[in-house]
């Protein structure tokens, strides 16, 4: 038998390596990915609830945000490819036109 | 160990190392594959908890359209490798990975220590809760609403997109 616990450290353990990768990488598709990995552990962490509650709410909200996800990647993909077409690069560190 | 056990353990340890080398590793591509071996193992996870319809959706909606999407832009960009991770680590970067551990550690400091979880098996109704028919009958009734909304939000990511990629900008420097 395996605790609601070990589900909800894993999903933290995902979540920070996901905020690692936000932090320390200049690509922005890889940003992005890591992004896509931070959403996946929250869904973890609701799957893990909804399954040791035996409630379907948290399998809906899931659901909800995969759709998000998808929509997300989609206009941010589109963003990448419009800024890399005016820039020639995708390095954050060169993107700087909202910088104050 | 038991068999439950042992491919907990094994797909939390797959899955841990791919989350790992999507950060680590040089090019986009590998990155992009080490993901989707992640949502595999996600999907494995998801049904270990008796999620099945969540599992087949995750697989099909993240491995089978958002990381083509992602290849495909990466292809079309044709990137260079990053220059080596370890060469462009600055004190920021040092900063950066000692607070998300400092966050890890805080959070397993909630989780273990300040709210003690129950030793409690899964929820024995969880079996009929991750069915297609159990989940589709409320996603129809209880959850029609948002479900509706969701249309208005992929419309709008479509058209988006479309403006985006088509239209040029005029950036100055």
């Amino acid at each position: 038998m395996i605790p609601l616990n070990y589900y909800l450290l894993f999903a933290a353990f995902l979540f920070s390596v996901g905020v690692v990768g936000v932090l320390i990488r200049r690509n922005a598709i890889i940003v992005f990915m890591c992004i896509e990995l931070m959403l996946n552990s929250v869904n973890l962490t609701f799957i893990a609830f909804s399954a040791f509650m035996g409630n379907a709410i948290g399998q809906m909200f899931v659901f909800f945000v995969m759709t998000v996800a998808a929509a997300e990647a989609a206009v941010g993909l589109a963003i990448i490819i419009a800024l890399f077409r005016n820039k020639k690069t995708i390095n954050i560190d060169q993107i700087n036109l909202l910088k104050w | 160990m038991t068999f439950e056990e042992i491919v907990f353990w094994s797909l939390v340890l797959v899955s841990g190392f791919a989350a790992l080398m999507v950060v680590i590793s040089r090019s986009p591509i590998a990155s992009a594959l080490y993901l989707i071996l992640n949502f595999f193992c996600l999907a494995g996870l998801y049904l270990t908890l008796n999620a099945q319809f969540i599992a087949v959706v995750h697989i099909i909606v993240y491995a089978g359209a958002i990381m083509v999407l992602f290849l495909f832009v990466i292809m079309l960009l044709n990137l260079q490798d990053e220059t080596k991770l370890r060469e462009r680590m600055n004190w920021k970067s040092f900063a950066a990975i000692a607070l998300s551990i400092l966050f890890l550690i805080e959070l397993f400091y909630i989780f273990i220590i300040k709210t003690p979880t129950p030793k409690i098996p899964i929820h024995p109704s969880s079996k009929e809760i991750g069915t297609v028919e159990y989940l589709g009958k409320i996603l129809f009734t209880e959850f029609l609403f948002p479900f509706e909304l969701t249309s208005i939000l992929l419309i709008a990511a479509i058209i988006g997109a479309v403006v985006l990629a088509k239209k040029k900008f005029e950036l100055t420097d």
